[in-house]
């Protein structure tokens, strides 16, 4: 098959990245900041993965089962505090948090 | 494939747009899978069949189920759509751009070809299995904590007895 270069995969993996990461510092609703987090974990994980398809080895895949494993993880717990952060605040807006108290 | 290559990665990023731009929560979660759906083309372009169907039943599948079921657990219709301000954006746009400009500009500075080779779940599986089995070991760890602290988290306070611990 015809080859796509380096360069090109990274590239992609740098915009869905940074799209992540402008949705993560503008949007205020906590389940879209939680998305955006993984929109950043799915870019890092392409990036491993075009970076094994360079090297012609197993070890990005594997990276981003890893990648994959954690980001599964973190979304669990995330929404799990979601849930918790509605009961309490009345609201899903991150702005609200901004006071420390239990 | 090559061409596979590039029209998934257009619908990836417009995609990924849609998703931080939509008003609207599940519009926005269902322009996520979408997204998913195309890095999952990217990865079979790119030779890895295996992480591809692994993003479409993990990613697209599982996570995204997750995040209906708490859309739905928090009733988020009935709050006012959260509406971004135009010039809240302009900041963190401008920020992101000069970095992603800096990656793109390092990144074209040396142009290798990808291998093209596909990398079958036979070869990942021996590698997860032989050197990275620790790993592994670290991510079951990993999940099952993951699967406890949700549960604790997302516990009712009716849940827990008078020192806090879940009845």
């Amino acid at each position: 098959m015809a080859a796509v270069s380096l360069d090109h995969g990274l590239v992609l993996a740098a915009i869905l990245f940074a799209i992540g990461f402008a949705g993560l510092l503008t949007r205020r609703n906590l389940i879209v900041a939680l998305a955006c987090i993984e929109i950043m974990l799915n870019a890092a994980g392409l990036a491993f993965v075009v970076a094994g398809a360079r090297w012609g080895q197993a070890d990005g895949q594997v990276m981003f089962l890893f990648v994959l494993a954690m980001a599964a993880a973190e979304v669990a717990v995330g929404l799990a505090i979601a849930i918790r952060f509605r009961e309490t605040l009345k609201s899903l807006d991150v702005d609200e948090a901004d006071e420390m108290k239990g | 494939m090559t061409a596979l290559f590039y029209i998934a990665a257009v619908v990836a990023v417009l995609a990924t747009l849609m998703v931080v731009t939509r008003s609207n929560l599940v519009h926005a979660l269902v322009y996520l899978v979408i997204s998913l759906f195309a890095v999952a083309v990217v990865f079979y372009t790119l030779g890895a069949p295996f992480v591809a169907a692994l993003e479409v039943i993990v990613y697209a599948g599982a996570i995204m189920m997750l995040f209906l079921f708490a859309v739905m657990l928090l009733n988020v219709s009935a709050d006012a759509p959260l509406r971004v301000p135009l010039r809240a954006w302009l900041g963190p746009v401008i920020l992101a751009a000069v970095l992603l400009a800096e990656v793109v500009y390092g990144l074209v500075l040396t142009n290798p070809r990808l291998s093209g080779k596909e990398i079958g779940p036979e070869a990942v599986s021996a590698a997860l299995y032989g050197p990275y089995v620790l790993g592994v070991e670290l991510a079951s760890m990993l999940l099952l904590a993951a699967l406890i602290g949700a549960r604790h988290v997302a516990a009712r306070d009716g849940d827990r007895d008078a020192d806090g611990d879940e009845a």
